[in-house]
C-alpha cells in the first residue's frame, strides 16, 4: 500500500519539474489544425468566376439548413449562384456540403476563430466565402 | 541586571504597544500567506497535472489572488429565502475566527531584549497552549455544521453532517497522537516544547536537535493524517466533495461569505502546518546546531517548515483521490485511533523504564 502511495507521489512530483506542461498558451501560440479540419467554408474560384454551378445539392443535404442558394444564368448561358449565403450561427460543421458537391466548388478551411459581435457578421455571403 | 520578561505589570504601555504590533504582524503575515497559498496551490497542482495554472494576470498569474478577491468582493451577495438568516451570516465568521486565533500561541523566534525587557516572539505563551489549539480546532467545526444547517439545502446539510462525523472520529486520534509529545516534554506550553527540542538529540548527538519527529515518527504521521482530515483537505474533503455534494456546506454561499470559507480553509492549513512544525519539527529552531544555521532568524525557519508542510498538503491533493465515506470512518476508528493509543502506551512504558 505504501509503495503505491510513494509511486503516485513520485509521478506527480515528476510532472512538477519544468518541461512537463502540455498547455498551449492559446492566443499567443496557436496550434495548426490538421488538413482534414472542418472549419469555415470556402467557395473555390475558377478563372473568372466561382466553380459553383448552383445545383442545390448542398442546401438539400445540409442537416442544419444553413445554406441559401439562388441560381441564375450568365451571358454564356451557364448556371451560377446569384446568392450563396451560409449562416454560421446554424452551421454544425458536418462537411456534408463538401461531400455532396459534384464539382468540388466548396471546401472547408482551418479557420476556427469565428466569434463576432453582430448577428449580421455570421452571414457569410458569396463574396466573403470566395476570399 | 538580568532582563525581565515584559508583562502588563512592569511596563503596561510598552506591553500593549508591542502586543498590538505582534498581533498586526502575525495577522498580516497569515493573511498574506492565505492569499498566496491559493496562487501556489493552483500553480503546483496545475504543473503536477501537466497544466500551467494561472498565467494571464501579472507575471505567471502573480496577481491572481488580488483579482479573485476583487471579483468575489463585487459579486452579488445572495441569501437563500428559505435559509435561517442569523446562523447563515454567523457561520463564515465562526469558521474563520478560530482558525486565525489559533496562530496566537505559535512561537516564531527566541526572546529578544528591548530596553531591559525580554520580549517573547509569540503573541501569548499559554501554559496550556496545546489544549487551546485543540479546543479551537474543535470550535471550527461549528461554523461548518451551522453553515450546513442554516442553508436549508440537502447538499449543505449532508456536508455539515459529514464534517461533524469526520471531526469526531479524527479529532480523537489527533489528540491522542499529541499526548505522546506531552509525555516526553512534560509541558503543554508551546514555547517550552520548542526550547526542549533545541537540545541535543537523545542527549548524545550534539549537532542534530532533539526534534520530536525523531522520537515520535508514528505520532507525527498520525498527526499529519488526522490534521488533513480535520481541515477537510483532500483526500479527506468529504464535507465539500464537489463530485457528490456540489460544494458541500458552502453550496449556498456567494460573494465575500464564500471568500471567508475559502480563506478559512487555507488559514486552517497554515495552522495545522504551524502546529505540526512546532510540536514535531522544532518550531523556529534551526535544523542543525551549526553556527550559520543558528544565525538565521527563527521566523525564517518556522516559515520554511510551514511552507514545506503546505507544499506536501498540495502535493497530496494533486495525487490522491478522495476516500469513500465508510473507508474514512473505518480508517479513523479502526486504524488511526488504535495506532495512536498503542503509541501512547509504548511511549509511557519507555518513559517509565528509562
Amino acid at each position: 500500500m505504501f509503495k503505491e502511495f510513494a509511486k503516485g507521489l513520485s509521478i506527480t512530483f515528476k510532472h512538477l519539474l519544468p518541461g512537463h506542461s502540455t498547455t498551449v498558451q492559446y492566443p499567443t501560440v496557436k496550434l495548426k489544425p490538421s488538413d482534414r479540419f472542418r472549419g469555415l467554408h470556402r467557395l473555390v474560384p475558377s478563372q473568372d468566376r466561382e466553380k459553383c454551378v448552383a445545383c442545390y445539392l448542398c442546401p438539400t443535404v445540409c442537416p442544419a439548413k444553413c445554406i441559401t442558394v439562388e441560381s441564375a444564368e450568365n451571358e454564356k448561358g451557364e448556371k451560377y449562384p446569384k446568392v450563396y449565403t451560409i449562416d454560421m450561427l446554424r452551421c454544425i460543421f458536418c462537411g456534408y456540403c463538401v461531400e455532396a458537391c459534384p464539382v468540388e466548388a466548396i471546401e472547408m478551411t482551418g479557420a476556427y476563430e469565428l466569434a463576432n459581435y453582430e448577428r449580421e457578421d455570421f452571414q457569410f455571403t458569396k463574396e466573403r466565402l470566395l476570399k | 541586571m538580568t532582563p525581565e520578561m515584559l508583562s502588563l505589570s512592569n511596563s503596561p504601555g510598552l506591553f500593549v504597544g508591542i502586543m498590538l504590533v505582534k498581533i498586526l504582524v502575525v495577522f498580516g503575515v497569515t493573511m498574506l500567506i492565505v492569499a498566496y497559498a491559493t496562487w501556489c496551490e493552483r500553480k503546483v497542482i496545475g504543473h503536477m497535472q501537466t497544466r500551467l495554472g494561472p498565467m494571464r494576470t501579472g507575471w505567471h498569474g502573480l496577481l491572481q489572488p488580488i483579482a479573485d478577491g476583487i471579483k468575489l468582493f463585487f459579486k452579488e451577495d445572495l441569501i437563500p429565502s428559505e435559509s435561517t438568516k442569523v446562523p447563515f451570516l454567523l457561520a463564515p465568521m465562526m469558521i474563520l475566527v478560530p482558525a486565525l486565533i489559533t496562530v496566537a500561541v505559535i512561537p516564531f523566534g527566541p526572546d529578544i531584549s528591548v530596553g531591559g525587557f525580554l520580549i517573547p516572539q509569540q503573541i501569548t505563551d499559554l501554559n496550556i497552549g496545546v489544549l487551546y489549539i485543540l479546543a479551537f480546532a474543535g470550535l471550527g467545526i461549528y461554523g461548518i455544521v451551522l453553515a450546513g444547517w442554516a442553508s436549508n439545502s440537502k447538499y449543505s446539510l449532508l456536508g455539515g453532517v459529514r464534517a461533524s462525523a469526520q471531526m469526531i472520529s479524527y479529532e480523537l486520534a489527533a489528540g491522542v497522537s499529541i499526548i505522546a509529545i506531552f509525555m516526553l516534554s512534560e509541558t503543554l506550553s508551546l514555547r517550552e516544547i520548542v526550547f526542549l527540542q533545541q537540545q541535543d538529540l537523545w542527549g548524545v548527538c550534539s549537532f542534530v536537535p532533539n526534534w520530536y519527529v525523531f522520537t515520535q515518527p508514528l505520532a507525527f504521521c498520525l498527526f499529519i493524517i488526522t490534521g488533513l482530515a480535520e481541515i477537510n483537505r483532500t483526500p479527506f474533503d468529504m464535507p465539500e466533495a464537489e463530485s457528490e455534494l456540489v460544494s458541500g456546506f458552502c453550496t449556498e454561499y456567494s460573494s465575500m461569505k464564500y471568500a471567508l470559507f475559502f480563506m478559512a480553509e487555507y488559514a486552517n492549513m497554515i495552522v495545522i502546518a504551524a502546529i505540526a512544525a512546532t510540536l514535531f519539527l522544532g518550531g523556529w529552531s534551526a535544523p542543525l546546531n551549526i553556527g550559520i544555521f543558528t544565525m538565521i532568524p527563527g521566523f525564517v525557519w518556522l516559515l520554511l517548515k510551514i511552507f514545506s508542510m503546505m507544499f506536501f498538503f498540495m502535493w497530496l491533493r494533486a495525487t490522491f483521490p478522495r476516500v469513500r465515506y465508510d473507508q474514512l470512518m473505518r480508517l479513523g476508528w479502526k486504524v488511526l485511533l488504535p495506532l495512536a493509543l498503542a503509541n501512547v502506551v509504548i511511549t509511557g512504558l519507555v518513559v517509565v523504564i528509562f
